[in-house]
């Protein structure tokens, strides 16, 4: 049996000891993790530093914050969300009762990325836990030193057979899929995105897809272009462009474009200083890999702010790109770099046409003071989130379901959302074997006299209080003692 | 004829038109469809009964009434649940809007399968007109009289430009499958099911997944074994036995096997006469090949036939047959039955039958059959299914406030009700921001530091010292203002 192979084996031998079924033994899984955070900061920033050049504030503000914000959040809600949801019911299931059951779904698969390494790893983790299931976690190998930190300190503090670590690269990965999960949650780019889902395939497993798009950022040329501009630069430029919901590119009139790369470049100035190569604030790209593949882009673009690079520091410096087109090499892929194209537009229609000519991304972002714009953007585009007036932060709102749509991804999580997606829902009716004689209605031999019954008991649903219920009851079973006399 | 790209092409004209974002236009749809049904409700029971033999009762109770129920419960809601839906907020964002719309996915694919012809195409589809879609719609070329009924009327009562019936076998489907959708619900089985999900990971397109599996039904403790034969004998040859969350085997005591037996047999007959074959009640097997198949299974079978057993090949006819003995690797057990023949296995204790069913793949449904409160518990407790029911079988089918659907072999996804306009619908999370308090927003803003880092804590979380504050909206915005005012950054 290969590692991968013995990590899944435990983990559902784990899981079917049915340990994690209770929801105080959860809650507890998730009070360690807690502890994971707040006791070895210092670590986790250390690791980041090298991966991607993050300072400790910067490693807490973008990673963990997040993360402990999530973790009390499901601590205070899992009794509720994991309790039976009561639903309506219909005359003939007045006196039984009906409702959700949200269960595990058994061992999830939880394969996290690179650019927010704890961010995008954990957080589907908190949920898979919170759910009660196993999870088998698998962090990006791309960042060596936070992903080497998740294999060295998960195990301590969160059970090490129902949570195992299995780190490793590209062929690591294939043979964890070809295993057997019961669900798959990726973070990634929609490439790798289809390989997992045909795996996932062959064992019907279903899948969470949080994949990436070019995030089209419209800028009104009416709106207060200095805050707007500020609002991008840092939605831009943190974590070095590599951000799923980064804005990708800005649409905006050409009037105002000279305004727009004034605006971003004090901007740049004001966080990363003159010379953001020796500003702590700012990041680096992941890899050489990513370093030049971001500068390829450049090559048949307008530079107008940035541009300076330095490959064997893999620093690409805050660019700005002017008069883009369409078909420019930076406009074929999602950038996730610290790139800004500005494709000027005519209009409202003409960004909204050009939007819809691409695939749906995972973000929308729309700059204007007035309502009718950004409900028309809304109303005629379509992507996994919509923000207007700001970027980023629609992440942070833990009751907004996070996800894409198209290529951008399939399902969202996030709070409550994460809990649904990692649960089966099990709908159940626990019925007595009594009150027999009404269920006679809809056993052969079959009468029209018995069909006109069905048809309005089995078929419409009651939603009344206790007393309406109560008295319905009665007249139910008042009528029940007539029908049987009479069939 | 047009060709399959021509329809598809034709629907993504039509949505990209945004006519089917209107609720005004979705109820018209849904009402025509309601008309649809009403209209042709002869037809419908004469096409059911042409393909399987269907009864008149169970045609309309399976195939039209649980049809008009859902249209009434999309017609009742479809205000509500294309309502923008509120989120709660943490402090940094109190001043800001946070909804989640329900949004269109595009044009989507149903494909229906052939036991419940017109309800499990029909119900989707209601889901998907009310979320907004334009739809496919590639009923079973098995059930070949619904199928002709279908493609004749869905283009007399819908429009023509959102809504199109795509009609063929395997080849047609795989072709059809080759194309882009932006969400696949595919009713059948697990094997089609494979095929499907790998055409839709090319497009990364989503898919639900409503299959089968082997339904298992306990019954153990105190039972009133008259009550419980009635419903097992209702919900396992309704469709002679040919429903998804039919009951495939029983697992009970001997003693209990000893009482059921002559009870089943005296429900036979009292619901289907001595000569079951001339009862006008009782279903047909949909085709010759499956007929063989289940044949195949009984001459296969070690265990003991002690009710029915009857065949006639040419009436595509296989009595309701009972078969005790049945041990666990018979061929009984193999596969899905889908069909009217009940296997019992006797196991003595209710912790082996769990245990029994655990080594199994988890079943759309699962049954037991008990007065004891703490029976049915322990059994739900420690079983997984797409659905679960004790003391009947089927009718939680027909609740549409609970979701409908698979989980392992049995499929992913649900429907039914509002679950049916999710399952087609995007949720998209809009936030609407101001552009007061760029002050508070600051705390972002490198250049980073513990300070800020700590304001922002406190704003962005969701609890503690907050909780005072949120008593009251007043509260909160001067709270807002306040940073605004006396943050020193």
């Amino acid at each position: 049996m290969s590692r991968e192979q013995q990590a899944v084996a435990r983990a559902r031998k784990a899981f079917e000891t049915g340990r994690s079924k209770s929801v105080e033994y959860r809650i507890n899984q998730l009070k360690n993790l807690q502890r994971l955070f707040s006791e070895r900061q210092k670590e986790i920033a250390a690791a980041i530093k090298k991966d991607l050049n993050k300072t400790e504030v910067g490693a807490q503000f973008y990673e963990t914050l997040g993360l402990e914000g999530e973790i009390s959040l499901f601590i205070k809600n899992l009794k509720e969300w994991a309790a039976p949801r009561h639903v309506k019911k219909n005359l003939l299931t007045m006196s039984d009762t009906v409702y959700i059951h949200p269960e595990p779904l058994g061992v999830v698969l939880v394969i996290g990325a690179w650019n927010y390494p704890w961010a995008v790893t954990i957080r589907p983790l908190i949920g898979a836990i919170a759910a009660g299931n196993a999870a088998v976690v698998k962090p990006s190998e791309v960042c060596v030193h936070t992903s080497k930190v998740m294999e060295d300190l998960l195990p301590i503090y969160i059970d090490k057979e129902l949570y195992p670590v299995v780190t490793g690269g590209v062929p690591e990965t294939q043979e964890l899929l070809r295993q057997k999960f019961d669900h798959i949650f990726y973070t990634g780019n929609s490439t790798v995105g289809k390989v997992i889902m045909e795996a996932a395939a062959k064992h019907l497993t279903p899948v969470t897809l949080e994949l990436g798009g070019k995030s089209p950022c419209y800028i009104d040329k009416n709106c207060d272009i200095s805050i707007a501009c500020r609002r991008v630069t840092w939605g831009k430029y943190s974590n070095c462009g590599q951000t799923c919901i980064a804005p990708d590119y800005i649409l905006c009139e050409p009037s105002i474009q000279n305004r727009v790369i004034e605006e971003v470049k004090k901007c740049i100035k004001e966080f990363y200083t003159d010379n953001p190569k020796t500003c702590p604030d700012y990041g680096r790209i992941i890899n050489q890999r990513h370093f030049k593949r971001v500068m390829a882009m450049l090559e048949d673009s307008n530079i107008a702010v940035g541009g300076e690079n330095d490959e064997s520091d893999c620093y690409i410096a805050p660019t700005v790109l002017r008069d883009v087109k369409p078909e420019a090499k930076v406009m074929q892929e999602e950038i996730f770099g610290p790139l800004l194209p500005i494709l000027p537009v005519s209009s409202l229609d003409e960004a909204i046409k050009l939007i819809n000519k691409g695939e749906k991304p995972l973000a929308l972002y729309v700059f204007s003071p007035d309502n009718k714009v950004i409900e028309r953007m809304r109303d005629e585009t379509s992507s996994g989130g919509f923000l207007a007036n700001d970027c980023l932060v629609h992440y942070s709102v833990s009751a907004l379901p996070f996800g894409g749509v198209g290529n951008s991804g399939i399902g969202c999580y996030h709070g409550k959302f994460s809990f649904d997606r990692l649960s089966h829902l099990r709908g159940c009716l626990v019925k007595k074997l009594k009150m027999e004689g009404v269920n006679d209605m809809r056993y052969p031999p079959h009468t029209l006299k018995k069909l006109g019954w069905a048809r309005f008991f089995i078929l419409n649903t009651v939603d009344v209080g206790w007393v309406g219920r109560m008295a319905l009851l009665a007249a139910l079973v008042m009528v029940a003692a007539v029908v049987i006399q009479v069939i | 004829m047009e060709s399959q790209s021509q329809v598809l092409e034709r629907l993504r004209t039509a949505f990209e038109s945004r006519v089917t974002i209107p609720e005004k236009f979705r109820r018209t749809q849904l009402t025509n469809l309601m008309s649809m049904i009403k209209d042709n409700e002869e037809q419908i029971v004469n096409a059911l009964h042409k393909d399987l033999t269907k009864p008149k009762f169970e045609a309309i109770l399976s195939e039209v009434e649980i049809v008009m129920n859902e249209l009434h419960c999309a017609l009742s809601n479809l205000t509500s649940w294309m309502q923008p839906e509120y989120v709660s907020k943490n402090l940094a964002t109190k001043l800001d809007e946070c909804f989640v719309r329900r949004e269109p996915l595009g044009v989507v694919l149903i494909i229906g399968p052939w036991n419940y012809p017109m309800q499990l195409l029909i119900v989707p589809l209601i889901g998907a007109i009310a979320a907004g879609n334009c739809v496919v719609i590639k009923p079973s070329e098995v059930s070949a009289a619904t199928d002709n009924l279908i493609t004749e009327l869905i283009p007399k009562y819908l429009s023509k430009d959102c809504y199109a019936v795509v009609r063929g076998g395997a080849k047609e489907t795989q072709a059809l499958l080759k194309n882009r959708f932006d969400h696949i619900f595919y009713t059948g089985s697990q094997a089609v099911a494979r095929v499907v999900l790998q055409a839709a990971a090319v497009h990364l397109t989503p898919v639900t997944l409503e299959l089968g599996g082997k339904c298992p039904c306990l019954i153990y403790g105190r039972v009133n074994a008259t009550a419980a034969a009635h419903r097992l004998v209702w919900s396992k040859f309704f469709n002679a036995g040919q429903s998804c969350v039919a009951p495939d085997y029983v697992l009970c005591s001997k003693a209990t096997c000893d009482a059921l037996v002559p009870a089943l047999r005296q429900v036979l007959e009292d619901f289907y006469g001595s000569d079951i074959q001339k009862s006008p009640d009782m279903s047909r097997i949909v085709t010759p090949k499956h007929w063989t198949r289940l044949m195949g299974l009984l001459n296969r079978t070690k265990g003991k036939v002690v009710v029915g057993g009857e065949h006639d090949e040419k009436d595509r006819y296989i009595a309701p047959t009972v078969v005790v003995d049945v041990a666990e690797d018979d061929a009984l057990m193999e596969e899905e039955i889908f069909g009217p023949i009940l296997p019992i296995l006797t196991i003595e204790s209710l912790e082996e039958s769990i245990k029994l069913t655990k080594t199994k793949e988890k079943p759309l449904a699962f049954y037991v059959f008990s007065d004891e409160s703490s029976v049915v518990k322990k059994v739900l407790e420690n079983s997984s299914s797409g659905g679960f029911c004790s003391n009947d079988g089927i009718v939680h089918m027909a609740l549409p406030g609970l979701p409908f659907g698979g989980v392992g072999n049995s499929g992913f996804g649900h429907y039914h009700g509002h679950w049916g306009f999710e399952a087609f619908s995007h949720q998209r999370a809009v936030m609407l921001r101001g552009w007061a308090l760029e002050k508070l927003n600051a705390l972002r803003y490198p250049p980073y530091s513990d300070e800020k880092l700590s304001w922002l804590r406190w704003t962005t979380s969701p609890k503690s010292c907050s909780i005072i504050l949120y008593q009251t909206e007043v509260l909160e915005v001067m709270c807002q203002v306040l940073f605004e005012k006396f943050l020193p950054f």
